[in-house]
């Protein structure tokens, strides 16, 4: 038993803030990408697409029912076996691939029921006075879907943030990653664990304050 | 002119009504009366295809359409030409009362957003609820929010107005208000369809009403003969239970 080393975890914290950018980078992409995905996703389970309805609960289905660590190692270490010009798939964009297509059918399920909770009757309104079913998506129903599925969808932004320190069993140096290997020379790793639990807390917290403003502004239309 | 001929509607096996014939000129105001589900208001919602028809053809000023081929231009031509006043407001939520007013003007009339704005503000004022303008629908009481919806029927510059029941939502206290603005649209003219248990309205401004029962038109007539002499049994049965409930109030 030894007393904490101040000094070493004072040293470590700007070495791992240089990691920080492409933590969020990586999460900022995944959730990019997942919206777009999981948006389309949402449209195909609500309207019924013949044949892609089917083809979207299979792909939710499975992207929910398997660990994502399973999944990363399935597209960076046994897709590239199969399909052969997978072979240079980098870490990041694999890991970026694995956020996107698990964190998609999560999000497609609050998106999908955001959409159903608008009340039935204000779409009939604007087919009422002439809309079309576009102009009724864009202008009435997704602002407020995106209301109501926004606190939910920050909850998974900030998950996707700390699952990107799986990031790190695909090889890549990013926040943990680098940590690791900090650990490894120093032997110092409650210090050097601990350093990087908090740099993931306080990120996370900054990013609850932000949902708690995004949800008041979002929501002012809605106060008696 | 509004014309309606031999319209049908069948939800599965379970006809509602079939060969309804009806028509209103220019300024005219009908108030379709009748027990409950009669099919008064999926008439009225037939009428801009929020119900599609399975039978009959519709006229609504110099559109002429064939409900069982329809294509998706005749139905939005339609709907442009009709506009709806819902049972339970239905305003948009995420928009000011301003905004639901100006909504259809500026999707669908393509109209500048500031003429739209200012023509919005005009239409506030003759509902009374110029100081309203820039209020949420949830921050507003039923008979304001009914208002609001008068007024986004009001903006489509419609042939007709179709109201679906719009004070049986209400509490007490707001139904005046809404009838009065009703009211003052007969005076100013606008052609109107209405639905409604209000038979004191009916009676007041109606230039015609219609009784429906079990999905058939029994008989139509001004107010004061259909209220005094109605021809049809079934007429006299059913204003002899709802007059005296309501005289009594």
């Amino acid at each position: 038993m030894h007393g904490l080393d101040l000094d070493y975890m004072a040293a470590l914290v700007p070495i791992l803030l240089r990691y920080l950018p492409l933590t969020l980078e990586m999460a900022a992409a995944g959730m990019l990408c997942a919206l777009v995905l999981a948006c389309l996703l949402a449209v195909i389970r609500v309207t019924r697409v013949p044949g892609l309805n089917a083809f979207a609960l299979l792909f939710i289905s499975f992207f929910r029912g398997t660990p994502l660590l399973v999944q990363l190692f399935l597209f960076y270490y046994g897709l590239p076996q199969v399909l052969t010009f997978l072979v240079s798939i980098n870490g990041i964009t694999a890991t970026i691939l694995g956020l996107t297509l698990h964190f998609s059918a999560y999000m497609a399920e609050s998106i999908r029921a955001a959409i159903v909770g608008i009340d039935r009757s204000q779409t009939e309104a604007a087919l009422s006075i002439g809309m079309t079913q576009s102009q009724l998506m864009r202008r009435i129903v997704l602002p407020q879907a995106t209301r109501v599925a926004t606190p939910t969808l920050m909850n998974y932004f900030i998950d996707m943030i700390k699952s990107t320190s799986l990031a790190f069993t695909l090889g890549v140096t990013e926040m943990m990653g680098a940590t690791q290997k900090e650990a490894a020379s120093s032997f110092l790793y409650f210090e050097a664990f601990l350093v990087v639990a908090v740099i993931y807390w306080i990120v996370v917290e900054a990013l609850s304050w932000l949902q708690k403003w995004l949800e008041n502004r979002l929501n002012r239309a809605y106060q008696r | 002119m509004i014309e309606l001929k031999g319209i049908g509607k069948r939800f599965g096996a379970h006809s509602v009504f079939e060969g309804i014939d009806l028509s209103l000129e220019r300024g005219e105001i009908i108030v379709i009366v009748g027990p409950s589900g009669t099919g008064k208001s999926t008439l009225l919602r037939c009428i801009n295809f929020l119900e599609t028809p399975d039978a009959g053809s519709l006229t609504v000023g110099d559109l002429t359409v064939d409900t069982t081929r329809a294509t998706r231009e005749q139905i939005l031509a339609l709907r442009r030409r009709t506009a709806f006043v819902f049972q339970n407001y239905a305003l948009f939520a995420n928009k000011t009362a301003l905004e639901n007013i100006a909504e259809g003007m500026i999707v669908v009339d393509h109209m500048p957003k500031r003429e739209a704005h200012s023509r919005a503000r005009e239409i506030l004022e003759r509902i009374g609820l110029a100081d309203k303008a820039d209020a949420y629908p949830a921050s507003l009481s039923g008979g304001q929010q009914q208002r609001v919806g008068i007024g986004r029927a009001m903006a489509a510059n419609a042939e007709v107005i179709l109201f679906d029941e719009p004070t049986s939502a209400l509490d007490p206290q707001w139904v005046e208000e809404v009838l009065g603005l009703m009211k003052q649209l007969a005076a100013e003219h606008q052609t109107m369809i209405v639905v409604t248990h209000e038979m004191q309205f009916a009676r007041e401004v109606a230039d015609r009403v219609v009784y429906m029962d079990q999905g058939r038109i029994i008989e139509q007539a001004p107010p004061s003969e259909l209220f005094t002499a109605p021809k049809d049994e079934r007429t006299r049965q059913f204003l002899r239970k709802i007059l005296p409930a309501q005289e009594g109030v």
